[in-house]
């Protein structure tokens, strides 16, 4: 408790005076030491407008499916029966079930990249991008499936029933027992980044949505959330109040259900306007509808939000995955599959779908061209900003009371994501430095810090510099899923062919 | 070959009177006991990221407490007064992991305490010994 006050009084020195200046002033000093970073991962391909990342992170999806042969949708029956239990022993019950597995990971990517990130996308990209968000999931599952599969193979387990794992750790033992160089120095970069992302991605993107929503519903400045935000997940983290994180994990899933059921309302309510819905998001997808970047630009968004979402490529869920006691690496690789499709294919596209159907994207009548606002966004009906402003406006054009319950959703999406991101941090932080409480606790210290920071720096700054943490993470993961795919493949064989013999058995 | 009387306990007052009356049956019978203690479990509740990397400790630590603390003692003082005991820890549905152990061991009746629930949650969610009641797979004695 010693060190809340600490870091509270900290804060509040930080925040007091003169909030608004020093929020301007955090604000150009995070801009200022993050572009140089964010310019080099978004540079553009030489001679097209696609950022290189997304390309890496497509490619990387498109060859896992075409090496597992379409895995994703081979294995996708057999993946539900899975989550369902068929193939679970009873013996084993009081273990961590799939089911239990594949939500525990879905905490970290459902949540603020569903609601704020796809409002980003269809802002800049259009309905089309909703597209090639759900072309980019669809191939993201073959993705998750490698990575999943390898973070249980490779994991450590220790003496006390503890197991660490994730991309870190097959990078490092993958490559040795390849016989290939560089493992070290490759899950060491990884470990960096994951770190970063985890601060980014995972921490102040959550902050900075959370704060705003809260402010512009509410009218709560954003560095009292921050610090109400920091000071929660400091209590959690820190103090060790689980009965917090505990009931979070209740209500979250619920949230996930109820926004997904508004959507689906909503969607009802204007059921006339589907087909349209779906022909604007064909339109945009393959021609110019006005956009900055045209086509070009409508996949550029829908691949960078999906991959952001569903974080397929990335490597954060095989961290998750790899602490399942399963015998079978594969079954694990089946049930993460189902994540990118949950998370993208289903809630991200729902999302869009509102954005679009309550048509809150202006058009121009004449030429059926969407009209463009500032900073090459389009135009939107009650001119607020992209992310939950406008998924907010969406669903409150429908029920007056939605803005409400989704600023409520807002916080607790934010908040689980971050207990879930603190774990994936503090995984790659002891990976590098060693494990302790003393040095998990150092890291813990550096995020609840940062979710203050998140909740007072711009929106473009701080969404700009959680991709690039995020995505760097995925230049060290595949260039590894791309030398350790051959081991999977064994495994996945092998799996097969005793599910076919009946080796691998159903209970149920 | 000696009839298996299965005696749910936990360690609770309803469960003391329930090995109380299944001993002296089994006594009088020359029945053998298997005590079972299961704990609440499903594997769709949710864990967050850290449960589940803490979850094989934990269980292994619930397993071993409720062997040392709860079943053992009791076995010990059983065992000496000459009864054949056999004791098992398991995760589940109480009801439904009572009916699989039951036809597992071959035993011949089931013996549960009541613990008298009332209200809301009995009424959503039934009791053991109800449930018992209606669905076990072998005679079922409920001690009040």
């Amino acid at each position: 408790m010693r060190y809340a006050f600490a870091a509270l009084a900290a804060a509040s020195v930080l925040a007091s005076p003169v909030h608004a200046s020093v929020a301007e002033r955090v604000d150009a000093l995070f801009a200022v030491s993050t572009t140089w970073f964010v310019n080099l991962i978004f540079a553009d391909l030489p001679g097209t407008g696609v950022p290189w990342i997304v390309g890496w992170l497509v490619i990387g999806a498109v060859v896992f499916t075409l090496y597992f042969g379409f895995i994703q949708f081979r294995a996708f029956g057999h993946a539900l029966q899975i989550v369902r239990g068929k193939y679970s022993d009873p013996k084993d019950a009081g273990e961590v079930s799939p089911f239990q597995a594949l939500t525990a990971a879905l905490s970290g990517t459902v949540g603020l990249g569903n609601i704020a990130g796809v409002a980003v996308a269809v802002s800049i990209g259009g309905a089309g991008a909703t597209f090639w968000m759900i072309l980019a999931g669809l191939l993201g599952m073959a993705s998750k499936f490698t990575e999943c599969t390898l973070g249980v193979k490779y994991r450590n387990e220790y003496p006390d029933g503890t197991v660490s794992g994730g991309p870190m750790y097959y990078i490092k033992k993958g490559f040795a027992e390849r016989g290939l160089p560089l493992g070290g120095f490759m899950a060491v970069m990884f470990s960096i980044f994951c770190v970063l992302g985890s601060l980014g991605g995972g921490n102040m993107f959550q902050a900075n949505q959370a704060a705003s929503q809260v402010s512009s519903v509410l009218g709560v400045p954003s560095w009292i959330t921050g610090l109400v935000l920091s000071g929660i997940v400091f209590l959690v983290i820190v103090g060790g109040i689980k009965s917090i994180a505990r009931v979070t994990e209740k209500v979250v899933p619920f949230m996930g259900g109820g926004y997904f059921l508004v959507g689906v309302a909503i969607l009802l309510l204007n059921w006339d306007m589907i087909g349209w819905a779906f022909s604007e998001i064909l339109r945009g997808a393959f021609t110019d509808s006005g956009i900055v970047g045209g086509m070009v630009g409508a996949i550029i968004q829908g691949f960078r939000r999906a991959a952001f979402s569903n974080e397929a490529g990335i490597g954060s869920a095989a961290i998750a995955h790899s602490a399942v006691r399963t015998k079978e690496p594969i079954s694990e690789g089946f049930v993460s599959l189902l994540e990118p499709f949950i998370d993208t294919v289903i809630i991200c596209t729902m999302t869009a779908l509102v954005i679009i159907i309550t048509q809150q994207l202006l058009i121009d009548a004449n030429t059926g061209m969407y009209i463009l606002g500032e900073n090459g966004r389009i135009a939107n009906v009650e001119g607020v900003g992209a992310g939950v402003p406008l998924t907010s406006a969406a669903f409150g054009s429908a029920f007056g009371w939605a803005p409400y319950a989704l600023s409520l959703a807002v916080f607790l999406f934010a908040f689980s994501t971050m207990i879930t991101w603190s774990y994936y941090g503090v995984k790659a932080w002891t990976y590098m430095f060693g494990e302790g409480e003393t040095k998990e606790l150092v890291f813990k210290l550096i995020f609840c810090f940062f979710i203050f920071v998140g909740a007072v720096t711009s929106l473009d700054a701080v969404i700009d510099f959680s991709d690039a943490a995020l995505f760097s993470m995925a230049i060290f993961n595949i260039i590894a899923l791309y030398f350790l795919m051959p081991i999977v493949k064994r495994e996945l064989q092998s799996y097969l062919l005793r599910l076919k013999s009946g080796q691998i058995k159903a209970y149920k | 070959m000696p009839e298996t009387y299965l005696i749910a306990f936990d360690g609770s007052a309803a469960s003391e009177r329930a090995l109380t009356f299944g001993a002296e049956r089994a006594r009088a019978a020359g029945a053998q006991l298997l005590l079972a203690h299961v704990l609440e479990w499903s594997p769709y509740s949710f864990l967050s990221a850290e449960e589940v990397a803490e979850r094989h400790k934990r269980r292994t630590e619930e397993v071993g407490r409720a062997e040392t603390v709860i079943l053992d003692p009791v076995r010990k003082k059983l065992a000496g007064q000459g009864l054949s005991v056999e004791t098992v820890v398991r995760y589940g549905h109480v009801a439904e992991v009572l009916s699989e152990l039951a036809k597992e061991y071959g035993a011949t009746q089931i013996i549960v305490g009541r613990t008298g629930e009332k209200g809301l949650q009995a009424r959503l969610f039934g009791s053991v010994a109800g449930t018992l009641a209606q669905a076990a797979p072998v005679p079922c004695t409920i001690v009040p």
